[in-house]
């Protein structure tokens, strides 16, 4: 009998991915988002947490988002691949391989989802981990490709970091986390759709059935208005529900009415994409504003304001 | 029993180019970086907490 022993070649090429593509794995912008809101529902919880717990809780965070993108570039590589906006990401510019972001994510999923768990609470790991798979199985392999609905559902994992940033802090959950979700819940799909009224030939191309590529621009743009009129007065509830105070109050109605306004805007578009490019941008700088005055509403209350208070005096 | 070998030479292993080493050590610095951080949060945290830290809330 005689055998003959083949060469075999390598069939992937060593790696030269670098740090930063790592990194941009980690879709570091997304992440500064989840971070910040985390950051308030963390702060604004009530009772002290440890300096050093909560800033653990926030790494851990940052690094499940992280493992979260990671993982939705891993399994949309193939549409990635097709959009002018996500063609340089690192899976489709062949700069990172599949199965390295695939056992990258998973990586960082783990340990942040562990340590947390560790080192903060369950109830945070548990959301952490609900948010991650959610976002990746539920959004992410199944959504994203079928329903035109997919960022509406999809964005509860987007919404979710300030529910686990007070899980963090007090170990429980109560009204106020769950007003902060449904301001970005509600927040998400004329943010994701305004970019989408201007990004159509893009998500067609890639097959992705967003609403302006499943319904057209006319029901994109009404859908866009009904969210907005339901997510200002959503913007608005934590002031005249006592959790927040007047300064907060009176931006989030300022901020509230010119979404109104931006929004009838793109209603009323009927050639071009300015309103929907305003919208867009805009959108991003209301829930900053609304997360930013929590936080100095919540600096105006708490020692820490005091003690700032005294350092400028 | 025989083994026929083939005639080319067996491989040598894989010869890295210049960018890829580099990319390897700047991989292999940033997961020893990261490691590092996550044993001093470690420390830290247990510092913070006590006997505390083996409590899970």
């Amino acid at each position: 009998m005689s055998v003959t022993v083949a060469r075999i070649e390598p069939r992937v090429e060593p790696s030269i991915a670098g740090v930063g593509d790592y990194i941009g794995l980690m879709k570091p912008r997304v992440m500064s988002l989840v971070v910040f809101t985390a950051l308030v529902g963390l702060l604004i919880a009530p009772g002290h947490v440890h300096p050093v717990i909560g800033l653990t809780a926030l790494i851990c965070i940052a690094v499940g988002a992280g493992a979260a993108g990671a993982l939705n570039m891993w399994y949309d590589a193939d549409i990635d691949a097709r959009m002018a906006r996500t063609a340089a990401r690192p899976i489709p510019a062949g700069r990172v391989a599949r199965g390295e972001a695939l056992a990258f994510g998973l990586t960082l999923a783990g340990f942040s989802v562990a340590v947390l768990g560790l080192l903060v609470n369950v109830l945070a790991a548990v959301l952490l981990a609900a948010t991650i798979a959610f976002y990746v199985v539920i959004y992410t392999m199944w959504l994203k490709r079928t329903t035109p609905q997919n960022i509406v559902i999809g964005g509860a994992a987007g919404a979710l970091p300030p529910m686990i940033g007070w899980a963090a802090a007090t170990g429980t959950l109560s009204i106020e986390p769950v007003l902060l979700f449904l301001i970005i819940f509600f927040w998400t799909p004329p943010h994701f759709w305004a970019l989408a009224l201007y990004r159509t030939d893009d998500y067609a191309r890639a097959g992705v059935p967003m609403l302006p590529v499943v319904a057209g621009d006319k029901e994109t743009r009404r859908q866009i208005l009904l969210y907005t009129l339901l997510l200002a007065p959503l913007g608005i509830a934590p002031w005249f529900m006592g959790y927040a105070g007047a300064s907060y109050g009176l931006t989030a109605s300022a901020a509230g009415a010119i979404m109104i306004a931006l929004a009838l805007r793109v209603r009323a578009e009927t050639r071009g994409h300015v309103a929907s490019k305003q919208m867009f941008a805009f959108s991003i700088l209301y829930l900053f504003l609304l997360f930013a005055m929590l936080l100095v509403d919540w600096m105006s209350k708490s020692s820490f304001g005091d003690a700032l208070g005294r350092f400028a005096a | 029993m025989s083994i026929a070998m083939s005639e080319e030479k067996p491989p040598v292993g894989i010869k890295l180019t210049e960018q890829q080493l580099r990319a390897r050590r700047a991989r292999s610095i940033a997961i020893a970086v990261s490691l590092g951080v996550l044993v001093v949060l470690f420390y830290i945290v247990t510092l913070v907490k006590g006997p505390g830290v083996l409590e899970r809330p």
